[in-house]
């Protein structure tokens, strides 16, 4: 199993850890619930150095990543993230990605579990004056979140933090060190995500310093389950879990990243059709009895058919009540659209509500 | 972590305390701190009747769900309805305030096949 840089300091802190995308990683420190209440609330720290980061250089890396990815890579300017995701020829999703656009060259930041797959989908899909370079397990990554998260990063840069919008980076220092300080995050709270080179003693000095500089905030390490709730609540999709091989961009809610009109690019042509054809949605909906959704579990319409799967579910620590995301057919798909949820024998009622389920504050 | 030496145990991580026939039924220490944040508790309507190593309800924590096994056999004669509006309370107190029913039970003796603080600490690694 790998570690991340901070896995003696999750042991230190009495996290449980389990194994995630071939990580061990911390699922809770003192618990979901608290950590959910600590990010909404004031600032809590996520190490997230399991994700995956490749660099992609050469003259022709823009049209490299515009063929290769579904969002618009010539909209981005050099300070700017774009959310977007890989497809196959199949227009069906292989990850969903970040895009990070530098003066010369791009970063993509990718799903853990996927770092092999795409690296080599990217790879053998090269063509021109392109180079890759896998830099996942060489660049640590904290995410900072929480409406008192500006308030503690100050203290550690000259970097005008407040001036950077919402999926905007910079490249500058944090407690002396070299990072890339992007404002973005998986929250939907003001945030930071700091990625940094993972050399020497910088992680443990990295850690510190923040954890310092938050204490006045009551700052906390924040672990997988609490990421897992704070995204349910703001309908993130979360891939192998609500997107996979087997889902399209259109039904799972991403049209908004796909642009069919961009020209050329993998999986356009499938995409398209699925747009004339869509046979099922990804929906959010609250439970109206008291009862908690899993992933996996069925969804029936009102007049008692199968209607589709829940892929997300779980108590929301906000709204204090089960809610989830899953697939469901077109014709259940509508907002205050009534369903059942099968939990475990028996059918409890939910309706479908508009996404997201609190509201956004990045 | 605590065991208490007057309660037994299940495999399942479930405790029952004997008042005088009627059997007192939670769930460990170590099981609450395994599940988490607890925010749902099922229990069956008084009057049920439980057969030992049978699912009597359910627990959900924030991210898991699991099963809920009766330590002894016999017929639900109380629930702790505080745990309807307050499930945290299992976290909180597991030995006290976080009961979940009581059983009178039908066979004193099925008690005797449970484990003992000793060895259901042995069990769990503490």
């Amino acid at each position: 199993m790998k570690k991340t840089p901070f896995n003696e300091i999750h042991r230190q802190l009495g996290a449980k850890l389990v194994e995630f995308a071939g990580f061990e990683m911390p699922v809770q420190y003192s618990g979901i619930v608290q950590e959910h209440k600590q990010v909404r609330q004031s600032v809590g720290v996520f190490d997230v150095s399991h994700m995956g980061e490749f660099f992609v250089k050469g003259k022709d890396a823009e049209t490299f990543l515009q063929r290769n990815t579904l969002n618009d890579v010539t909209k981005l300017a050099p300070g700017r993230a774009q959310y977007t995701a890989l497809v196959n020829e199949k227009g069906l999703l292989l990850d969903d990605l970040i895009v990070y656009r530098f003066a010369n060259s791009y970063m993509i930041v990718a799903n853990a579990s996927n770092i092999d797959k795409d690296f080599a989908a990217f790879s053998s899909r090269r063509n021109g004056d392109v180079s890759l370079e896998n830099a996942s397990d060489e660049t640590a990554l904290l995410s900072v979140q929480g409406p008192n998260s500006v308030a503690t990063l100050k203290k550690l840069t000259e970097v005008d933090l407040s001036a950077i919008p919402y999926y905007h980076f910079v490249e500058g220092k944090i407690s002396g060190m070299d990072a890339i300080i992007s404002r973005t995050g998986y929250t939907g709270e003001v945030g930071f995500e700091i990625f940094f080179k993972a050399d020497g003693d910088k992680c443990g000095k990295m850690w510190n310093s923040i954890f310092d500089a938050g204490k006045e905030f009551g700052i906390l390490p924040i672990g997988l389950g609490a990421r897992d709730t704070l995204r349910l609540e703001m309908g993130y999709c979360l891939y192998g879990n609500d997107i996979d091989e087997t889902t399209n961009p259109i039904e799972a809610g991403l049209g908004w990243i796909t642009k069919v009109d961009k020209g050329e690019f993998v999986g356009k042509n499938a995409i398209v059709k699925a747009k004339e054809n869509l046979t099922r949605k990804l929906v959010g909906f609250v439970m109206d009895e008291n009862a908690i959704p899993r992933h996996g579990y069925s969804i029936y319409n009102q007049a008692g058919e199968k209607a589709g799967v829940v892929t997300s579910g779980t108590f929301s620590p906000t709204l204090e009540t089960g809610l989830g995301m899953g697939y469901v057919e077109t014709s259940a798909a509508a907002v205050n659209n009534q369903i059942f949820v099968d939990i475990r024998g028996k059918r409890a009622r939910a309706h479908v509500v508009k996404l997201p389920f609190v509201a956004k504050k990045n | 972590m605590e065991f208490p030496s007057n309660l037994k145990y299940t495999k399942d991580h479930e405790w029952v305390r004997v008042e005088a026939g009627t059997g007192v039924v939670g769930i460990t220490e170590y099981a609450q701190g395994e599940l988490g944040d607890v925010v749902f508790v099922e229990l069956p309507a008084v009057g049920t009747k439980l057969q030992q190593g049978k699912q009597f309800g359910t627990i959900e924590a924030v991210k898991t769900v699991s099963d809920l096994f009766a330590p002894v056999s016999g017929e639900v004669v109380e629930i702790n309805e505080t745990l309807k509006d307050s499930p945290e309370v299992v976290n909180k107190e597991p030995y006290e305030g976080g009961w979940m029913i009581k059983v009178r039970m039908a066979d004193a003796s099925e008690v005797n096949t449970l484990l003992d603080a000793a060895k259901y600490g042995e069990m769990v690694g503490h």
